[in-house]
């Protein structure tokens, strides 16, 4: 087994708003092994931009705080550097792109001078020239001609802007690239192509990723291992392999693979799971899938359940620790 | 055969803009008939909004025809038009921007009641309110209620029951459910078409998701820049996809499964502008196949197999065996 | 027969129970909550009602004859006492009173402004934002001539062409505030007629006017009452300087301008016949900005946290 780059122990994510407290995380336990990619998987409200944020330690200031657990990323644990450390790790070592990559992007400097700008902060050394050379060469490299290097970012398309956006998060070669819904906003042609330069370049550069995604199909691509969400909670963690073919699953994974239309096979109807996603400002003692669980059991209102390990498969749900436990009883 | 629910003919929708005309929907036909779902599939920029809006008479097409049950409403006054738009109605995309939020929910549903007056008695449009709201699956605690203080799936299940309330037999839905979570896209998806099977509707389904509209449609129409290029039964468009287009779209999704696991073909380049394009086929920068005549004229809409139509050179010119002859109005209703 | 009748009846007596059993949280209510977080909001709205109150019931404690107008030489220039708070002017009126009765003037005019140019740039906004094109061109294009021309001037210029009574004092400071409300009024129209509700109006075949009125009006109110508290604020100062100029109110009508203006030349002795209707133009302006400020944020729900 590989190294682990980054891990999250226990994480507790609180934002303070002026009517409630809100509960984002809830103990999150997932960890990234050194050049593969886990797949955060969930639907809104599940905690997964929350979980980068705080690996970026850029909660909004104020309204979300860390209330307990750790960050481990090599060795050191990100919640206790302080901040001239934290912003020399945010881009040398770790990166993030963000859906819109006009949020990321600024409409009054030349492509250029941004990748340079992040180029020059992380390689003080470099002169002029050597940064344009840079500059062309990360171009070239997301596929976009180094001669476009000295437009606007409103003469890009949405997919060349997210292509120049992951040129600026690579432009430092992070060990680390959180990518927040880095697809969702293009078109699935332009999708397909920005995914696989992100694959190649993931390979090229042997960086870890974190996508955080609400498609299984884009997970099923290119990832290595994933993790679903739901209500702050990591329900069910595994390989690739463990998520997509094994025969057990939390009653939640199985729900939202029934949401989405299959496209090998005809289908009279979904089975869509019930119900919403529940109150982020109430933790019930139980299982905060309960409600809405076709599979719902008495214990599981009461006790929040354990996590069933099964090898590299872990799932959070009393109907398998229920099952281990009566199999050793007997 | 009787009369196709909507039909097209050569429906054109320029817009002035400052660099010159944007053709964003450029000589469609279609057929959809009465009780059948078709999907209309295509990127941002392809025009199948605009389409569903010129449809619908809320945008006045440059040219062609639009036919409701064989009248031609393109000519319509807004008199005239006022009574068909009983019949036909939209559900939008975005349940936040389709609600007014100074209405509630109650308000919302009753609005188009109250303006074609198809009821006037206060008490029997509340009813009728609450039965909608019963169809759609809304509780009736939320009659009240602003539709800000609700999540996606319960604003969308407002514009269906809004859309539902003047009993149209006919509805363009834009994008209905993009905006929302797989678990309620799901939820909305089962909701719409029970809607059809119960009261026996028709739905233009504008999207540019693949997976969705393979489930919900009967007949699959992949528009590239305000054209057509491919027009099938959801079969034969999924299992046989003839444009070199289409079948860059369909391997361009990512499939929820390791077997699909590949090394894909992706087509490179992206969508060229709708402003004043060049002649010849639209996708034939992007295209793979792409021969001389391709930037000559535009393709015509061929017949290759029953009801299979597509534009595209390759099955044109005696690279493939023309079936069917050049065609003004498609049916896809030839089983 | 009748019991059919009766269970009608008990049905539609069902349904409106039904109804009422889900009460409408009010819109209003929810704007109320977000306004009173806001402290400088409050305390302006606070000042503002005071002197409302104070001002519209003046003639409950005073008389308007005898104390803002009557002269009475023998008491002019009385430095403020128990019997004068304010103390008496050069005519022996008793300021505070006058001050009061001046608020009346400055509230009617800012009000009646507002109403003239409110009703009317809704009107050209509203319609030139919603019909577009050409006459929305030749609308705004008649706005901007007036827009050239500062609001003081043509001011000064209608009431110097038509006399100086309230009524064209009015009439000079709507019509110079119309082109201001109308371009406001269209910007937040323009805004709320792209939303897809109004396109989903339009898909049932509502008549423009139900449009407007039912759909737009109502959700572009925000940025427009904003708006109108400025505009009063503004009114209240542009008549006081009318009337400091001698083109507003005239003598004997108490008016705060005409008063600073009468008081400039007791500067040296009297200063406090200055100071204190320009305290009451401060308050009144000061208010009704803060008031203004205070709406705009609680209208506005994305700035909610």
């Amino acid at each position: 087994m590989s190294e682990k780059l980054l891990e999250i122990k226990n994480l507790h994510v609180m934002y303070r708003t002026d009517d409630d407290d809100i509960y984002a995380l809830n103990g999150v336990n997932i960890s990234v092994e050194k050049g593969k990619t886990l797949g955060l998987v969930g639907e809104t409200g599940a905690g997964k931009t929350t979980t980068a944020l705080s690996i970026m330690r850029l909660l909004p200031d104020r309204v979300g705080a860390v209330k307990q657990g750790e960050i481990i990323f090599e060795g050191k644990n990100l919640l206790n550097v302080d901040n001239e450390e934290m912003r020399s790790i945010r881009g040398n070592d770790i990166s993030m792109i963000f859906q819109d990559p006009m949020t990321s992007l600024n409409p009054i400097h030349t492509v250029g001078q941004q990748i340079g700008e992040v180029i020059k902060l992380h390689n003080i050394h470099l002169d002029n020239k050597d940064i344009e050379l840079k500059i062309d060469e990360m171009m070239e490299m997301v596929g976009i001609p180094a001669d476009r290097k000295t437009e606007y970012p409103h003469q890009f398309s949405g997919g060349m802007k997210q292509r120049i956006v992951i040129a600026m998060a690579l432009a430092c070669n992070p060990k680390l690239l959180l990518a927040d819904e880095p697809t969702t906003a293009l078109d699935v042609t332009i999708q397909a192509q920005v995914l696989q330069m992100m694959g190649d370049l993931k390979e090229k550069f042997n960086t870890s990723m974190i996508l955080i995604t609400h498609d299984l199909g884009v997970v099923a691509q290119i990832c290595d291992s994933v993790a679903i969400m739901y209500a702050g909670e990591v329900i069910e963690i595994g390989t690739i392999e463990d998520i997509f073919e094994a025969d057990v699953h939390h009653p939640y994974t199985i729900g939202l693979f029934g949401s989405i239309p299959d496209m090998t096979k005809k289908t009279y109807r979904l089975n869509p799971i019930d119900g919403l996603m529940p109150d982020p400002a109430i933790v019930p003692p139980g299982c905060r899938f309960a409600d809405r669980c076709p599979k719902c059991m008495e214990v599981c209102e009461k006790i929040s359940p354990e996590n069933f390990i099964k090898n590299t498969h872990q799932i959070k749900c009393h109907l398998f620790t229920e099952k281990a436990k009566n199999a050793t009883g007997n | 055969m009787t009369v196709p629910m909507i039909q097209t003919k050569n429906l054109k929708k320029y817009f002035a803009t400052k660099k010159g005309e944007l053709h964003a929907v450029d000589g469609v036909n279609l057929t959809i008939n009465s009780g059948e779902t078709l999907g209309v599939v295509g990127e941002s920029g392809c025009g199948k909004s605009t389409l569903g809006r010129v449809i619908l008479k809320l945008l006045e097409p440059t040219e062609g025809e639009v036919l409701y049950e064989g009248n031609d409403i393109s000519k319509y006054s807004r008199k005239q038009m006022k009574n068909m738009r009983k019949e036909m109605q939209i559900i939008f995309q975005d349940p936040f921007a389709s609600l007014n939020p100074r209405m509630t929910v109650s308000e919302i549903i009753a609005e188009p009641i109250k303006v074609c007056k198809t009821i006037t008695n206060d008490n029997e449009i509340l009813e009728k309110v609450f039965d909608l709201m019963n169809t759609v699956g809304l509780a009736e605690r939320f009659v009240n209620t602003y539709p800000h203080e609700l999540d996606g799936g319960r604003r969308q299940r407002i514009g269906v029951a809004r859309a539902l309330a003047l009993d149209p037999k006919f509805i363009v839905c834009d994008e209905p459910v993009s905006a929302l979570d797989v678990s309620i896209q799901a939820q909305i998806l089962n909701l719409m078409m029970d809607l059809q099977d119960n009261m026996g509707l028709t739905y233009m389904f504008i999207t540019h998701d693949l997976s969705v509209v393979k489930h919900i449609s009967d007949n699959i129409a992949v528009m590239y820049l305000g054209q057509c290029v491919e027009l099938a039964k959801t079969d034969e468009l999924f299992e046989n996809p003839a444009h070199p287009y289409t079948e860059a779209l369909l391997e361009a999704i990512p499939i929820p499964s390791l077997k699909y696991r590949k090394k894909l073909n992706i087509i490179r380049g992206e969508v060229t502008s709708p402003i004043n394009p060049k002649p010849g086929c639209r996708f034939a920068p992007r295209c793979p196949k792409v021969m001389p005549e391709c930037s000559q004229a535009s393709p015509e809409l061929t017949e290759i197999s029953p009801g299979h139509f597509v534009s595209c050179y390759i099955y044109m010119n005696g690279h493939y065996q023309t079936k069917g002859e050049k065609h003004e109005n498609i049916s896809a209703n030839k089983s | 027969m009748t019991e059919a009748i009766k269970d009608n009846i008990n049905e539609k007596e069902d349904i409106l129970k039904k109804v009422h059993q889900f009460k409408k949280k009010s819109q209003a209510k929810a704007v109320w909550t977000r306004y009173k977080r806001n402290k400088l909001g409050m305390f302006g709205l606070i000042v503002f009602c005071l002197m409302a109150v104070v001002v519209l019931s003046a003639d409950i404690y005073l008389d308007y004859e005898e104390q803002a107008i009557a002269q009475n030489i023998s008491e002019r220039f009385q430095f403020p006492s128990g019997e004068h708070i304010l103390g008496t002017d050069q005519y022996g009126r008793d300021v505070l009173a006058r001050i009061i009765y001046g608020g009346r003037i400055s509230m009617f005019v800012g009000m009646a402004t507002i109403c003239v140019s409110l009703s009317m740039g809704a009107i050209i906004g509203a319609s030139a934002a919603y019909y577009g094109g050409k006459i929305d061109n030749i609308l705004m294009r008649i706005m901007d001539i007036f827009l050239a021309i500062p609001n003081m001037l043509m001011a000064i210029t209608l009431v110097a062409a038509f006399g100086s009574s309230l009524l064209n004092l009015i009439l000079a400071m709507g019509i110079s505030n119309i082109p201001r409300m109308s371009r406001i009024v269209r910007s937040a129209v323009l805004n709320v007629k792209g939303q897809e509700y109004v396109e989903a109006a339009m898909a049932c075949g509502t008549s423009d006017a139900r449009i407007i009125f039912r759909h737009i009006l109502p959700n572009a109110m925000g940025p427009i009452l904003v708006q109108a508290t400025q505009t009063v604020a503004r009114t209240v100062i542009t008549v006081s300087s009318l009337s400091f100029i001698g083109l507003g109110i005239s003598e004997p009508t108490p008016e705060w301008g005409a008063m600073l203006s009468e008081a400039k030349s007791q500067l040296r002795y009297y200063p406090y016949l200055a100071i204190t209707p320009g305290i009451a133009i401060v308050m009144m302006v000061m208010s009704l900005t803060l008031v203004g400020d205070g709406l705009r944020d609680a209208l506005d729900p994305r700035l909610k946290n």
